[in-house]
């Protein structure tokens, strides 16, 4: 404040023209585009132009070293007759929606929960989104070894109660490997529903409840016909959230298992691993890569309505 | 009539203990102790011993001996009375260990604010600039946050091919920012939104540039904002698989895990230790940090997640 005081001769200076540089630097729409300039040259160069670029891969036969000519859909034909392929697009199915209904159901459950009041309220709080935390590969290899062949603590747990006779071969069994993964995927993504519903949950106004228990409503009406509508936004979200991540999983399939047994694990994304970086056929690898596409546009769809949805609901645009 | 409710609210707290801590809060003595004990306590405690299990199973494999570890009989499994050091001894000391963990924070690092500095820029001229088309920028910005690095690692490899950035922290730097602005730019959008802005008008009439804004009135206002996009931006990069595991050839360049998944997994029947010792080593900075920023941390998740 003291230098503008003290500094009053610029103010003297005489009244110009406004130049062409005066309006890149003052002009609302140019300083706009300044402002923008690092934000937008990261995105075009590493997320747009490589979103086409693999697209175009994927009507070529690239592979690593070799520059690819343009082949049509010839990739695509063979991925139709391939039954890896195929496999791996109905575990990518089953994996994401057995994972998100469940981690729905446990997230929204785990969100009721917490929202009711109880001792050490926030250290609980802070103690589930540790799953969230920790980098996925590293508590995968945790899941791995809980899930190993022949020291597996749940197989001894359950030897322990009699339960069963013999080691269980989780990763080994096409069934159970499935059921491994499905449940690491699970656990790793309860937390952030069950947080995000919960931030959902806190604002609902609790004289809701009191006036609808007045009225006499059970727990499952309260629930059903307050809760329940009040979240749905919020649930559209964190589900289109939920859904893309779950079906576009990597790492944690790669970490434990890496696709086995027998390809009974392999998501479309460790299979485009697989025939891109390390059988070199990046062409093939980028067209299985595509192959997700509409259904990643199916999910944003979704999420836009829900979004849509919001506003209508709060009854103005509230940007 | 007015008396009664008042008289059994006492009775109640005296008898449920999470009345008692705040026996301020409304509806909570309509329900016994028993009831939720059944309804409340014990699904929670399931469900937080199940989330926390793998951390402890990690932390206890880290410590144990090699010969506790493959011998369930004649030791019970779940503790150990003679934990050791020697795995992750063997980890900091006769590894490329040091070096991965190096490698990993230097990464976040550079990453991170690197797509902070680009993002503040982008949501302040969003929110604030609103230059021709800035809402359909700002949609754009949260269709970018929805495309999954699993479809562009493919791409990506022959675009960091032919930058000549292959096998170098910088191909890693470069690429996850586009992981992290589409997230920070619309958590930063939220924050900036909030600050009145009657203060930047104020700045204005007073001859303030744009920039003098920002720096001066809009960042310091937004700290915590910040703060909750930085750990949250750091976090994710730490987590990051897939490109570095792509983009990353040699051993000592690697990050922690894709060091820990490749160098680690071996035929050795005694991995275990060392390998778990690993994962927690790599934990604990994220879990510290965490530790620290609860709030932000909670803030930065729902905030992305509800604009």
């Amino acid at each position: 404040m003291a230098d503008i005081a003290l500094a009053p001769r610029r103010a003297k200076t005489e009244i110009r023209e406004a130049t062409a540089w005066d309006q890149l630097r003052h002009n609302k729409n140019w300083l706009g585009f300044w402002f923008m300039l690092p934000a937008m040259a990261f995105l075009i160069f590493f997320l747009a132009y490589p979103l086409g670029l693999g697209v175009w891969l994927s009507f070529t036969d690239t592979r690593i070293g070799r520059v690819g000519h343009f082949i049509g859909t010839e990739n695509y034909e063979w991925l139709w007759d391939d039954s890896i392929f195929w496999l791996s697009v109905f575990n990518t199915l089953l994996y994401t929606s057995i994972a998100s209904a469940v981690k729905f159901a446990v997230g929204l459950y785990l969100a009721l929960l917490l929202n009711e009041r109880m001792p050490f309220k926030a250290l609980l709080r802070a103690a589930v989104l540790i799953p969230f935390i920790v980098p996925t590969v590293l508590s995968a290899l945790a899941f791995w070894w809980i899930f190993d062949s022949q020291f597996s603590i749940i197989s001894w747990s359950l030897k322990q109660l009699g339960l069963i006779t013999q080691n269980i071969n989780f990763l080994g069994d096409t069934t159970w490997a499935r059921i491994c993964v499905i449940f690491a995927n699970i656990w790793r993504g309860v937390p952030f529903v069950a947080i995000t519903l919960l931030a959902g949950l806190q604002t609902v106004q609790p004289s809701l409840y009191e006036a609808a228990t007045l009225d006499g409503a059970s727990r499952w009406q309260m629930f059903r016909f307050i809760t329940y509508p009040l979240l749905t936004p919020i649930i559209a979200v964190v589900m289109t959230f939920s859904v893309l991540f779950t079906f576009t999983d990597f790492q944690l399939i790669w970490a434990m298992t890496r696709g086995g047994p027998v390809n009974a694990t392999h998501l479309m994304a460790t299979l485009s691993y697989q025939r891109a970086i390390i059988a070199g056929q990046l062409g093939e690898g980028a067209a299985i890569s595509s192959a997700m596409i509409p259904f990643l546009l199916a999910a944003i769809m979704v999420s836009w309505f829900g979004l849509q949805r919001r506003k209508w609901q709060q009854g103005e645009n509230n940007d | 009539m007015t008396d009664l409710p008042a008289q059994k609210v006492d009775l109640k707290s005296i008898l449920s203990t999470s009345a008692r801590v705040d026996n301020s809060e409304g509806m909570s003595y309509l329900q016994s102790v028993p009831r939720r004990i059944v309804t409340l306590y014990i699904p929670l405690s399931i469900i937080v011993i199940i989330l926390l299990f793998p951390f402890y199973w990690m932390g206890l494999t880290a410590i144990k001996p090699d010969d506790q570890l493959l011998d369930l009989d004649k030791y019970n499994p779940f503790w150990t009375w003679n934990p050791t050091f020697k795995h992750i001894h063997k980890l900091l000391f006769e590894s490329y260990y040091p070096h991965w963990l190096w490698n990993t924070m230097y990464v976040a690092i550079g990453a991170t604010v690197l797509s902070i500095i680009a993002s503040v820029l982008a949501a302040y001229a969003i929110v604030r600039l609103r230059y021709k088309g800035a809402n359909v920028v700002g949609g754009l910005i949260f269709l970018a946050y929805l495309v999954p690095p699993s479809i562009l690692f493919i791409p990506l490899a022959t675009v960091v091919f032919q930058y000549g950035l292959f096998d170098s922290p910088m191909a890693l730097i470069l690429t996850y920012p586009t992981i992290l602005i589409p997230f920070s730019t619309w958590l930063l959008m939220g924050y900036f939104k909030t600050i009145p802005f009657e203060l930047e008008e104020c700045a204005l009439i007073d001859g303030a540039s744009r920039w003098q804004i920002l720096i001066k009135i809009v960042l310091p206002l937004a700290i915590p904002g910040l703060i909750s996009a930085f750990i949250f931006c750091f976090t994710l990069c730490w987590n990051e698989f897939i490109y570095a595991l792509t983009f990353l050839q040699s051993t000592p360049n690697k990050t922690v895990p894709v060091a820990i998944v490749n160098e680690f997994v071996d035929g050795d029947i005694y991995r275990w230790g060392s390998l778990m010792a690993g994962a927690l080593c790599g934990s604990l900075p994220l879990v510290i940090l965490y530790a620290f920023f609860v709030e932000h941390y909670v803030s930065a998740m729902t905030g992305a997640v509800k604009e």
